[in-house]
């Protein structure tokens, strides 16, 4: 069944508290979820009292200062520091979201971090996002033609170009996947929002030739049918895309050519 | 994912099923269809608010009513069986469990459709 309590060893305790320098006027509190692999406890919640007058104004930011100025032990992934790589990506004041493009300041209260939802911890903020990136590998995202290849670029009206618009933005960094009910029951045959986003962006591109046998792939009750277009894919989209839309023309397609 | 298999093994699983579509059609088709006899339903109910047993039983013994009511009943338990099935394979994950609730589910709910359809038909035949 569906589990619905956290399991005993992932139930999170109270953690250490590091206080701001005396001198802070604006502090800011981040409560980041830690968990160690080899301590052997339970998950805890430190809170890092951060002074903002000496810090960047997202919340990136201050976990970079966290890590180089308060606890180097703090582990988490980062890489562009500007929406485009899509490895700082936590649940951030309740909501998966990229920290790189969150602001500090429009967040009331403390600043919750905790990593992906529903996905194994391999360290503090840092999620295995194997299994998902094996996902992505299974519907094959790359040009698929038996058309003998042409001897310049392949050609594309921008009218089709246009169609690839709001999917090809895409960054990956599985915000939408990890907070889909759908997904968190069934991570291992869902493929999930941001694997058939990317499916589509390849069914619907008019250089691939492969569109039957993609539509066939993903023709499935778990594979694609577990969306039940409850939308929180499209709500927590750092890029502002629409992964519901993408799985709703997929469904659509897959109706149209039945008949 | 404690596995000595690929990432890539475990992803693929046992492939697709090439199924799903009819379901996905049918739970909408049934839902669209639902609306309209809802409505249908509700204004007979408003009619026959308060009618004696035998006005009601006149009244439904209409070939037309009849029938209609006769769909109305079997696209309920249609769309109840098949938006179940889909509560089961969401939530219900050891395999002979869930088999065993699709099974019982289905038949429940051919039960009753069917059920319901004979009381629709023995109306109309004055036995009830």
């Amino acid at each position: 069944m569906a589990e619905f309590r956290l399991p005993k060893n992932s139930q999170i305790s109270k953690g250490k508290h590091f206080p701001a320098p005396d001198d802070a006027k604006r502090v800011k509190t981040f409560r980041i979820y830690r968990w160690e692999p080899e301590a052997g406890e339970n998950p805890r919640v430190d809170s890092f009292d951060v002074d903002l007058d000496r810090c960047g104004p997202m919340v990136l930011d201050a976990v970079i200062k966290i890590k180089n100025q308060i606890d180097p032990t703090l582990t988490f992934r980062r890489s562009c520091r500007e929406g485009v790589c899509g490895s700082c990506a936590f649940n951030i004041d309740g909501k998966n979201t990229l920290a790189c493009t969150t602001r500090i300041e429009d967040i009331d209260g403390d600043v919750r971090i905790y990593p992906l939802p529903h996905m194994p911890v391999v360290k503090d903020l840092v999620c295995d996002l194997t299994h998902f990136y094996a996902q992505l590998e299974s519907i094959e995202p790359w040009i698929k033609t038996d058309t003998a290849k042409p001897s310049r670029e392949r050609l594309q009206t921008p009218e089709d170009r246009a169609k690839l618009d709001g999917y090809y933005e895409c960054i990956l960094c599985a915000c939408c996947s990890t907070s889909c009910p759908s997904y968190w029951w069934n991570p291992e045959r869902y493929l999930g929002p941001a694997v058939l986003l990317q499916a589509y962006r390849w069914i619907v591109d008019s250089r691939d030739e492969a569109t039957g046998e993609r539509l066939d792939e993903l023709e499935d009750p778990f594979k694609l049918y577990r969306c039940h277009t409850i939308m929180n894919c499209t709500n927590t989209c750092p890029k502002g895309l629409n992964p519901a839309k993408a799985i709703a023309e997929t469904k659509k397609l897959l109706v149209e050519r039945r008949g | 994912m404690s596995s000595i298999r690929s990432s890539l093994a475990g992803a693929r699983g046992l492939g697709s099923a090439k199924t799903g579509t009819g379901h996905f059609w049918a739970q909408r088709v049934s839902a669209i269809a639902l609306v309209p006899l809802t409505l249908w339903f509700v204004a007979c109910l408003a009619s026959q608010f308060g009618a004696s047993y035998e006005s009601v039983t006149t009244w439904l013994s209409s070939p037309f009513q009849a029938s209609l009511m006769a769909i109305y009943l079997a696209a309920i338990f249609y769309h109840s069986q098949l938006g179940l099935q889909t509560v089961v394979e969401d939530y219900v994950h050891a395999e002979s469990l869930k088999l065993a609730t699709l099974i019982v589910l289905q038949l429940v709910n051919i039960l009753l459709g069917v059920s319901a359809v004979v009381s629709v038909l023995m109306i109309l035949a004055g036995a009830a």
